[in-house]
């Protein structure tokens, strides 16, 4: 078994003892804004992983990512604030709504290919940011939706970030471990084949076109659970979060971090969410410096970082046996 | 015995623009025998084969597998009717290994589907189990069994060629379409194709070559087409189309 699957039992344990010092984070935490930042990383991993399935795997792009993130907040937060629909309830009724939307709009968008898709997708993230802003009545219009609950499950409430910490990285690990054994199984496989080689895998018998939408509604899955745990951590949305601009950064993540590598997406999210962060201290060349990094990550290492951080080891063994 | 027809190719015609690739082409392949298709660069050799393995339509023309009509059906309708392919230029998945390549040869016998592999349950594990070895048995066949976890683009140009088949046979086809699947390999390894070859029909498969190894065409070929310009200008058995004037005029070109 183990002969065949060469990466599987290394990344699950490694995905174990990762969450672990996730769950550990709080505690030695320097202090609670940077746990709040770690929370955002959560949510950004989650988004990315769902991403990289998309991108990394099957190859297909989206600049609409963000819009499916937005989805899931404003269903949560929606019936949560506006119908005081019970959290969990809210919470499947936010993945079944944003997942069959993504079907929706799959079917229509997924006929194109390369360029002309990055297109259309993008064109139904600035569509759906419109239903966003202009649907006032239920979503609060452009200064956005207040009151949304805090999720609760049981007696359960989520309410304080030490809390949503664990329901967001329990749930980052749950995204990451579906990842992870997706990548490796029929399904998985037919994905990868397609980016690949498209006519060969649809030759060999893969459906491709019913597999792209299959992939396309789990991502936006992924993101509609990074949306719900996104408005019960701030109680609150606004449609500007859901634009192309972060619907680029997300992009901007997968990519730093290495398309189609497991980490990479988590790398990326936690380099491009810290990043920020630090780079305020500079205030003013902030938004000059962040883009030079990220210029210089495509110039230099355009692979991404996973491949780097994964080949840690061997370097280490190396420089230890001298 | 004789065999019933398997394919049946009724005046097929591709236009690309004003340029007939495939000119009302008409021919057919008798079950569980092994048939060429010959002909200068350019005869249409290519645009055939994807005319019948569907990754291109026909302008005009029908095509019948196992008497049904199926020009207008996608690939992977094709590929569950049993057809299956290589590639004049390799479309191996690359990044993936030779085992992977031939489990993707294999998908179509699979059932897991999503939530199989997002859970990854008991289920999938035991359908996984047997696909493995079954294309790993296929690998064997090819020689590359010691290969099965190097990822395709790590391996020699021979090798791919020879992963291509084995991928093709993954699916385990009624009827194998090679498109060149000598160009560029040593002649030892031309010699394991041909053995390969005689062995499937003998198995029962029917096949269909694109070649331009004229050994190795004369001496697998149960009948020959020979194309020109997208048209047909002979068939038959391999010393009928040797001894054609017109395939040698063709192929060696007139004196004048």
């Amino acid at each position: 078994m183990s002969v065949l699957k060469p990466n599987r039992l290394p990344r699950w344990f490694s995905l174990v003892v990762f969450t672990f010092v996730m769950f550990l984070f709080p505690f030695f935490s320097p202090n609670p804004y940077i746990t709040t930042v770690m929370a955002f990383a959560g949510i950004n991993i989650l988004l990315c992983t769902g991403l990289n399935l998309l991108l990394g795997y099957a190859g297909q792009i989206s600049f609409g990512h963000a819009a499916f993130w937005g989805l899931g907040a404003y269903v949560y937060g929606i019936l949560t604030a506006k119908f005081a629909w019970a959290p969990v309830l809210s919470l499947f009724a936010a993945i079944f709504f944003t997942c069959l939307s993504a079907l929706a709009i799959g079917i229509p968008t997924l006929r194109l290919r390369g360029h002309y898709l990055a297109v259309g997708t993008l064109g139904v993230g600035i569509i759906l940011q419109i239903f966003f802003i202009q649907l006032d009545s239920l979503t609060g219009g452009p200064s956005g939706l207040i009151k949304i609950a805090s999720f609760s499950v049981g007696g359960l409430v989520f309410d304080t970030p030490l809390k949503s910490h664990y329901l967001i990285w329990s749930w980052v690990f749950l995204g990451l471990l579906g990842a992870l054994n997706l990548a490796d199984s029929r399904m998985g496989r037919a994905m990868r084949a397609i980016k690949e080689s498209e006519v060969a895998a649809e030759t060999m018998g893969v459906k491709t076109f019913k597999y792209k939408l299959i992939i396309f509604t789990l991502t936006a899955g992924y993101a509609s659970v990074a949306g719900v745990l996104y408005a019960q951590y701030l109680n609150f949305a606004a449609p500007e979060t859901f634009g192309l601009m972060n619907s680029v950064l997300l992009l901007a993540m997968v990519v730093v971090g290495g398309i189609g590598s497991f980490w990479g997406p988590v790398v990326g999210a936690l380099i491009l969410t810290f990043l920020p962060e630090y780079l305020r201290a500079y205030e003013g060349l902030e938004v000059l410096l962040y883009g030079v990094i990220l210029a210089g990550v495509m110039m230099f290492i355009p692979k991404g970082f996973a491949p780097i951080v994964k080949s840690l080891p061997i370097y280490l063994r190396r420089i230890g046996k001298r | 015995m004789e065999h019933g027809e398997l394919l049946n190719i009724i005046k097929l015609t591709k236009r690309f623009g004003g340029l007939a690739a495939v000119n009302s082409l008409s021919f057919a392949v008798k079950e569980k025998t092994i048939k060429a298709i010959i002909g200068p660069n350019g005869a249409g050799k290519t645009t055939l084969f994807n005319l019948i393995s569907g990754i291109d339509f026909p302008t005009s023309g029908e095509i019948v597998f196992k008497n049904s009509k199926m020009e207008r059906l996608k690939p992977h309708r094709r590929a569950a009717l049993g057809i299956s392919r290589t590639f004049q230029i390799p479309q191996i998945f690359a990044n993936m290994t030779a085992l992977e390549n031939v489990l993707i040869g294999r998908h179509m016998h699979g059932r897991a589907g999503l939530f199989d592999g997002l859970l990854s349950t008991p289920r999938s594990h035991r359908e996984y189990r047997h696909m493995r070895e079954y294309c790993m048995n296929l690998l064997e066949t090819i020689g590359l069994a010691e290969k099965a976890n190097e990822e395709a683009r790590n391996m020699s140009y021979g090798e791919i060629k020879m992963l291509e088949i084995a991928r093709a046979l993954g699916l385990d086809p009624t009827f194998l379409l090679l498109d060149e699947c000598s160009a560029g390999l040593t002649s030892q390894e031309t010699d394991k194709i041909g053995t390969l070859i005689l062995d499937l029909r003998d198995k029962g498969v029917t096949v269909l070559l694109v070649e331009h190894d004229m050994r190795l065409v004369m001496n697998l070929s149960d009948e020959i087409v020979v194309l020109d310009f997208g048209e047909k200008i002979a068939e038959g058995v391999p010393k009928e189309i040797q001894q054609n004037p017109k395939v040698i005029e063709v192929y060696l070109g007139t004196g004048d």
